[in-house]
Parts: structure tokens; C-alpha cells; sequence
């Protein structure tokens, strides 16, 4: 019989102890976390930003990622999206009983694999086992800190009237990916999850000098509600090409066979940028650079008519706004 | 893509815009039937870029719009008897009926699931053989016949626990119906593609002969129904109306033969309750008797009560094309995809929804 997690894994006794021994700690083998004390002890200076995420994607595995690449890349992009050097992590786990072993495994394995491409540590973490039922399979949840260097000012606030918009590649791939492995939905297709580590993509962004104004990553709810953020908190319009718009053709027959409009779908490893003009062609000859930037382009403007309104140049020439998503497009995809 | 891009080509449709320019000179008020026209025209910002003597109105073609309070009362009545389980497609859960929708009496309690197809329902229905399963059936013609098949499914498997609520609309007879009143004045008609793909072009030949009025059967992609506009104009222009298919790639005259024989088997004609419209004669469609067992209707005793329509929303207007949503008091002030008060505002396929997400006449 495969072997399976059981309610005294998280009893706090041997098999806890026994767990976090040999799963967690070599594999995340740093000073901090190897003590296991209560608390993980750092020294930080300067401006720190701090941010929290739970996980709760079903299913725990798809193609391109699953939850414990998702539970460090969203924590990480979440800092860097303020421009922040991601520094540490924490890792909380909620279980449910029965979850194969196996499965617990590879999931650490994939948490392991993403902090060391993303440059961080995961100096503290907590685990918890529930009653079959309680939970689906595992939840998790991530923390993390991260320093901002001197003089970056980023903010969904601060877009200005004549600065572009970037995007740093295709859309909807995250939530395509993982509808696509639903039960009652599954449909084969060669679409994977764009879930990645983008810390070192804005890393090389900053590097530039450039000034950038707003940085988000548009993760639920799409790149429309990511752009619609920016308008109404900036006080602008925002107008954009369809026809600029990168989307993959399995991405888009996804779309159109069950009714969404890539715009609203989730990315995980993708990110907006609103700069100052004058520097936004170094800026995404910066990204072009990174393996995460690769299709990065302009894709529109920041204007001054229609303030908190995005609008959208269709591909037959005529204008629409792009709208809030309203009510929930996909549940559970992150 | 294959049969998306080609349909969304820029240059293409400049062309066609172009050309419709160049064709139109009389005034032209042309509707289209269907919610996925309504969705397509509103997305791709096609008013825009016709010339101001064509006037797009939108029809009756959403299946979810059209369904009177006093139907979607039944619904909620059946989903409030003690185990049963209802069945429907996703579009339904948020529409506001008379004193509730689904989706809150979902919230508190009672077991209504979303399916994409009524394989889905039959499935349910298998595997919980003890409680009574109910398929909520909206749609057109388009839907009718897999609901048909699914029905006849159950006969076959013995599934005795699956039940439909037939509240199917027919598309030609409701046309019809707005043609004889007075109210609606069109020189054209953007027949529906999918439902055509179903009943043929050759339902709607009583339109030009009777009505003088331009029939074009559309696909739904922008080139579509710039195509469906030109050909339309071309018959205006020439006085010569009559039924011709645009969405040849879809759409054969005759229909599909086995889609309406299913259709025939199962369902037999009868009035239809359409909202802002009333009850059109020969519209709808209900279970023939042989087939009574599985009638949700016949099989449950349900009082729903006297339908009550909220006040001030003017669905029945825009459904009638007698109103565009922008002549509403409610459309985007109180009423709006998160807190609708009618229909239109909830369905993907319904007009409000479509003028609120893609800002038809903003800044009007």
C-alpha cells in the first residue's frame, strides 16, 4: 500500500517530527531554518516589504507547475511587484489526511526547485494535518520578505499621462492550463502553466535606470482587471491594441470553445508595467532578455481622457472598454 | 487558427466596412436575433464602423432573457422540494426570478449543480438513482435536441430519476409575433447561425415573402456579420428581400435532419411564455405524452405562485427592441452584472450584459 499522510503527521509528536526532519530541512538545508526554533532570526536593513498568499489550486498538479511552485513563485512576484529583492520565505502547509506521500514529496522537491531558481530561503514553515474532508488534499500558504532598494517608488498609484504600457508576454496560459486537467472539463491540450519566478525579470527591469511607474502581476482576474487597477488608483485612462495583445493559439481555442475571454484569465508568471516613454524601449529590450520576457512588448498607453477606464482598439479598428471582471471566470485556479 | 483568425482578419474587414459604405444609401434598421450577434457586434465594436444610416438593433435571441418570471419560478419551486437535485447550465444560476434566484436558494441549502452538457445531468442522475434529478431546459433549437437526446438516454438506460423542465423557445414563430405588432419596424433580419445550423433557412422564408424584410443567415465571428450587413444592405438597396445564408460554412438549407427528427420524437409544439413579449402561439415546446414520465411539470406538484417583474427594468422593452438598455433608468446605475434586476444584465448572451461589458454608447 502507497504510503499516505495521517492525522499524526501533524500531531506535533514523532511522525510530525520525523516529517519536517527529513522532508523539509535538508532540503531547504539553510542556517535559519535548520535550527528549528519558533521563530527565524534575520537581520534586514533599509525599506522591507512583506506580503502574504494562500494557495488553493485544484488540482495540486498541472501542466507547467502545481502548488508548491505556485505557493513560492506567487510570493516571490508579489515582492517583486514592488520592486522589492525577494530575501525569505515562509511555508505553511495544511494537509488533508490521505494525501499520498508521494505527492507531498514532489511537491516540496518542485518548492525546493523554485526558491533555488528564484534565489531565495525558506527559513521557517509549519505543518498541519486535517481530517479527510476538511481540507482538499493541501493548502498552502507562503510568506515572504524582501528589501526595496533606495529611490524605487512603485505603485498602482502611480501611473502618469503619457507613459506605456508593457506587458512582459502571452496571456490566460495559467488558468487554461489548470481548467483543462478539471474533472468533467479535462480536455487534452499542449497548453502549460507560464507559472515562473519573476524577480530576476525586474531585477534586469530596474537595472535600465528607467523610470517605472506601476508593476503588477495579473494573476486572478486577468490582464483587464490588472490594467482597470492601475486607471482607477492612477486617476488615467489606460488604451490598449487588441491586436498587440499576445495569445497562444491553445490558449485561444480554450477560450472560445468554453466561453472566456482571455483577458480575465490568470497568468502566474507574467507581469504589466506602466513606464515614463522616453525609457520603454530600453525596458523591454531589458525583458527580451530574460527567458521570462521573451514576447515582452508595448501594448498600449496611459491617457488622459476617460480617467479609470481602460479602452481597447479592436482588431476591426473600432474602440470598446475593457471591463472589471465580474463574478468569478474560473474558481480555485491559484 | 483555423476558422477564428480568418474570421477576425483587420484587413478584411476594413474592406467589407468599405464596401457596405459604398453599397448603402437608404436607411437600413437591421436586428439581429441572436445574443451571441448581440455579444460579437458589442465586442468587436462593429456599430461603430457602420455608416449612420444603419441602425443595429438587438432581438430576442437569449435564451436565459427570454424566460418569463413565471417559468423561472417553476424552477425555483421544483428546487425547493425535499431531495431533489437541479440540473443546469450556468447562465441560469444568477437570474433574479420572481421572489429568488437558483443560485440563492443554492446558498441556502438546497442541491443545484451547473452542467456543461445533459450528459452531465443523465450522469448525476445515474449515480444518485434514489433522488430525482432535474434538467432545467432553456435554450432554442439549438439546445432542444440534445435535450431531446437525453431524454430519450434515460428511456434507454432506465434511468428513471431524470426530469426535464421544457421551457424551449422556437425561433421563427417569435419573429413572427414582433413582426405583427406594430411596434418593431425593421428592414432586416441577422438570422441566427446556430439556430439555422438546426431548423435550415428555409423556416424563415415567410419573412420576405409576407414582410418585405431581408433575411441573411450569420456566423458569429466579426467577418461574419459584416458579410451578413452587406448582403443584407445589397438586398435592401435592390428591394428584393429574401432568405440567403452567409454562414455557409455552418448552415445547410435544409438544416440538420436528424438534430430535428430527435427533436420531433421527443417534444411537441406548444405556447411559449417570452418575456416583455407574452405567450406566442406555437413557440414553445413540451415532452409528448409517451414520453410524460420524465415531465418535470407533470411529475411534481409545484406552486410557484403569481409572478411578480421588478420594477422599473425595462428587459421586456429591449427584448422587443423597442428600448436599448441606454434608455433604461437602472442600466449601469443600479443594475449592473454584480447586482442585476433583470435578465439581460446576467446572461453572457444578454443585451444589457453585452452594452455594460463592452460599453456600447459610453460617453452618450
Amino acid at each position: 500500500m502507497e504510503d499516505k499522510i495521517l492525522l499524526a503527521h501533524g500531531s506535533g509528536g514523532k511522525l510530525s517530527h520525523d516529517l519536517v526532519k527529513q522532508n523539509f530541512v535538508p532540503l531547504f538545508d539553510n542556517t535559519f531554518l535548520n535550527k528549528l526554533d519558533d521563530s527565524a532570526v534575520f537581520e534586514l536593513k533599509g525599506r522591507l516589504a512583506f506580503t502574504t498568499d494562500s494557495y488553493v489550486v485544484n488540482p495540486i498538479f498541472f501542466p507547467g507547475g502545481d502548488i508548491g511552485r505556485l505557493s513560492v513563485c506567487g510570493t516571490v512576484n508579489d515582492l517583486s511587484m514592488m520592486g522589492a529583492v525577494p530575501k525569505y520565505l515562509s511555508i505553511g502547509l495544511i494537509i488533508e489526511e490521505g494525501l499520498l506521500m508521494s505527492d507531498l514529496k514532489r511537491v516540496i522537491a518542485s518548492i525546493k526547485k523554485a526558491v533555488q531558481e528564484a534565489g531565495v530561503k525558506v527559513i521557517t514553515g509549519d505543518t498541519k494535518v486535517v481530517n479527510k474532508g476538511s481540507a482538499d488534499k493541501l493548502f498552502i500558504n507562503s510568506a515572504g520578505v524582501g528589501a526595496v532598494p533606495p529611490g524605487v517608488d512603485i505603485s498602482g498609484s502611480n501611473a502618469r499621462v503619457g507613459d506605456k504600457v508593457i506587458l512582459s508576454g502571452s496571456i490566460g496560459d495559467h488558468g487554461i492550463a489548470v481548467i483543462s486537467q478539471r474533472e468533467g472539463l479535462q480536455f487534452s491540450s499542449s497548453i502549460k502553466s507560464d507559472c515562473a519566478p519573476l524577480n530576476k525579470l525586474v531585477a534586469g527591469m530596474l537595472d535600465t535606470g528607467a523610470e517605472i511607474h506601476c508593476l503588477r502581476d495579473p494573476t486572478r482576474g486577468g490582464l483587464a482587471s490588472t490594467l482597470n487597477e492601475f486607471a482607477e488608483s492612477s486617476g488615467v485612462g489606460i488604451r490598449i491594441e487588441e491586436q498587440s495583445l499576445p495569445v497562444h493559439e491553445g490558449v485561444q481555442a480554450a477560450c472560445e470553445l468554453l466561453g472566456f475571454d482571455p483577458l480575465y484569465v490568470a497568468n502566474e508568471g507574467k507581469l504589466v508595467a506602466v513606464v515614463a516613454a522616453n525609457g520603454a524601449e530600453k525596458i523591454v529590450e531589458a525583458m527580451r532578455r530574460n527567458k521570462y520576457g521573451k514576447e515582452a512588448a508595448i501594448i498600449g498607453d496611459v491617457v488622459s481622457e476617460h480617467p479609470g477606464r481602460v479602452v481597447m482598439k479592436t482588431r476591426m479598428g473600432a474602440s470598446r472598454i475593457v471591463d472589471m471582471l465580474v463574478g468569478e471566470q474560473l474558481p480555485r485556479i491559484c | 487558427m483555423k476558422f477564428i483568425n480568418e474570421f477576425r482578419d483587420a484587413e478584411l474587414g476594413k474592406s467589407l466596412i468599405a464596401r457596405i459604405r459604398q453599397r448603402s444609401t437608404k436607411p437600413a434598421r437591421l436586428m439581429e436575433f441572436c445574443g451571441s450577434h448581440t455579444v460579437s457586434i458589442a465586442k468587436s465594436g462593429l456599430r461603430q464602423l457602420l455608416p449612420p444610416n444603419i441602425t443595429m438593433l438587438s432581438g430576442p435571441g437569449c435564451p436565459v432573457c427570454v424566460t418569463a418570471n413565471a417559468d423561472l419560478d417553476k424552477a425555483i419551486a421544483l428546487a425547493e422540494l425535499p431531495d431533489v437535485i437541479i440540473t443546469t447550465f450556468g447562465d441560469m444560476m444568477k437570474v433574479p426570478a420572481s421572489r429568488s434566484s437558483l443560485q440563492r436558494v443554492k446558498a441556502e441549502g438546497r442541491d443545484i449543480r451547473i452542467v456543461y452538457s445533459t450528459l452531465d445531468a443523465i450522469e448525476i442522475a445515474r449515480s444518485n438513482p434514489k433522488r430525482p434529478v432535474i434538467f432545467i431546459g432553456v435554450g432554442f433549437e439549438t439546445t432542444a435536441p440534445t435535450v431531446a437526446a437525453s431524454v430519450l438516454q434515460a428511456q434507454q438506460q432506465g434511468i428513471n430519476n431524470y426530469y426535464v423542465l421544457s421551457l424551449h423557445k422556437l425561433c421563427p414563430p417569435v419573429v413572427k409575433a414582433l413582426l405583427d405588432s406594430v411596434e418593431v419596424k425593421i428592414d432586416g433580419l441577422i438570422c441566427p447561425g446556430h439556430v439555422s445550423a438546426i431548423i435550415g433557412s428555409r423556416p424563415y422564408e415567410f419573412i420576405p415573402r409576407d414582410y418585405g424584410i431581408a433575411c441573411v443567415i450569420s456566423g458569429f465571428e466579426p467577418l461574419d456579420i459584416l458579410q451578413c450587413v452587406d448582403m443584407l444592405v445589397a438586398q435592401v438597396e435592390s428591394g428584393q428581400p429574401k432568405v440567403e445564408i452567409a454562414y455557409r460554412r455552418g448552415v445547410k438549407p435544409e438544416g440538420n435532419r436528424i438534430a430535428l427528427e430527435l427533436m420531433d420524437k421527443v417534444f411537441e409544439v406548444c405556447d411559449g411564455n417570452w418575456r416583455g413579449i407574452g405567450v406566442v402561439p406555437g413557440s414553445g415546446l413540451r415532452l409528448r405524452k409517451e414520453y410524460r414520465r420524465y415531465d418535470a411539470e407533470k411529475n411534481f406538484g409545484i406552486k410557484p405562485g403569481r409572478p411578480l417583474e421588478p420594477k422599473g427594468c425595462i428587459c421586456g422593452d429591449v427584448l422587443r427592441a423597442v428600448k436599448t438598455p441606454l434608455d433604461c433608468k437602472l442600466f449601469r446605475k443600479v443594475c449592473n452584472p454584480e447586482h442585476p434586476i433583470g435578465p439581460c444584465m446576467v446572461s453572457s448572451e444578454g443585451t444589457c450584459a453585452a452594452y455594460f461589458q463592452y460599453g456600447e454608447g459610453y460617453g452618450r
